[in-house]
């Protein structure tokens, strides 16, 4: 749905930490993905190849570390994943629960390969 | 040999920058300003249909409408009296930067509360942040009582509830009690206003949350 913007504000994160570490080629992206982001990898990956054409970032591997939404419940404090389409204490049947994770959606580090010496990079002259 | 740069930022957070400067903007203001989200039909532009001409003679109120391709929304806010610009998203969502044009369009020291409608969808606008004070989702009694569960992301993410279409409960198979379970578990005390735009009926005491909210930003 909305992974066309998602996916430029990635592009955009991952050049200015490229350019502030000194500049190069961006070889993989390590993305965090909590499951209440809503995001769909597949439909990110699409657009990537799209966006990072002419870009440091052409041809870089994006990794997807997924969260699902985690409860807690506020009776027992027993912790749980749940299944849908319920939210209820799988240990004492509580409906007095909490999410505890599943929020995240960050970008958590970068591989940046120096453009000098590299000769890969200069190759198509 | 490739280097490992940590990075460990929000995706959002070049948006959130925007966001931040457009609240710094509203606050200079002295506007109460709400990010109005919910599905295509719940009753967005019916609840400021509603709201608007109730506080028009105590405050002056602007709206912002996100809409894909037409102004229907943002003359329909217009007619209700308030000041209206439109921004033609071409998105499935409102995001800071397309807020910050629409202020520009306006004159915030000639408002008291601003009515930010977003575009009609339970998923993406929910991880925009757009600088207004509190987001609002509209929900309604036709669209089923089990959205919160398959919505989770959205029913989180708000700072007030309005349950629209009342009025319809006797006819539909709506369990509020189970709806208010999952909301409550995804976002624990939130204020909730069931109404019905159609009738009036719970219209009180959400102008009256819509009014200490502004008592308290001028």
């Amino acid at each position: 749905m909305h992974e066309l913007p998602i996916t430029q504000s990635i592009l955009d994160l991952a050049l200015k930490h490229a350019a502030e570490a000194g500049g190069g080629h961006i070889t993989d992206l390590y993305l965090v993905v909590g499951q209440l982001s809503g995001v769909v990898d597949a439909s990110v990956q699409f657009y990537w190849d799209i966006l990072t054409e002419d870009t440091p970032a052409e041809g870089s591997q994006l990794h997807f570390r997924h969260t699902v939404m985690e409860m807690e419940c506020r009776e027992c404090g027993t912790t749980f994943i749940p299944e849908e389409p319920v939210f209820i204490c799988t240990a004492c049947g509580s409906p007095s629960v909490k999410v505890i994770a599943g929020d995240e959606f960050r970008l958590e580090a970068i591989d940046l390969k120096p453009t000098d010496g590299s000769g890969e990079l200069e190759s198509d002259r | 040999m490739s280097e490992r740069i940590p990075v460990q930022e929000k995706i959002t957070s070049q948006n959130d920058i925007i966001a931040a400067e457009n609240r710094a903007r509203i606050d200079a203001a002295g506007i109460f300003s709400i990010n109005l989200m919910a599905s295509p039909g719940a009753g967005k532009t019916s609840l400021i249909e509603q709201t608007v001409p109730r506080l028009n003679d105590r405050f002056r109120i602007g709206v912002i409408d996100g809409d894909l391709a037409t102004s229907f929304d943002a003359d329909r806010a217009a007619r209700a009296g308030a000041v209206s610009v439109q921004i033609n998203s071409a998105s499935c969502h409102l995001d800071a930067p397309m807020v910050s044009q629409g202020l520009d369009r306006l004159d915030l020291e000639a408002l008291d509360f601003l009515i930010v409608e977003n575009v009609g969808n339970l998923v993406c606008p929910a991880g925009w942040q757009l600088g207004t004070h509190a987001s609002a989702l509209v929900a309604s009694i036709p669209e089923g009582d089990d959205k919160p569960f398959k919505y989770p992301g959205m029913y989180r993410g708000v700072d007030v509830l309005v349950i629209n279409k009342i009025d319809l409960i006797p006819y539909l198979a709506f369990d509020m009690d189970r709806f208010r379970q999952g909301v409550e578990a995804l976002n624990e005390g939130v204020a909730t206003f069931p109404l019905s735009c159609t009738t009036g009926e719970g219209i009180e005491p959400w102008l009256e949350w819509v009014m200490n909210r502004i008592a308290g930003r001028s």
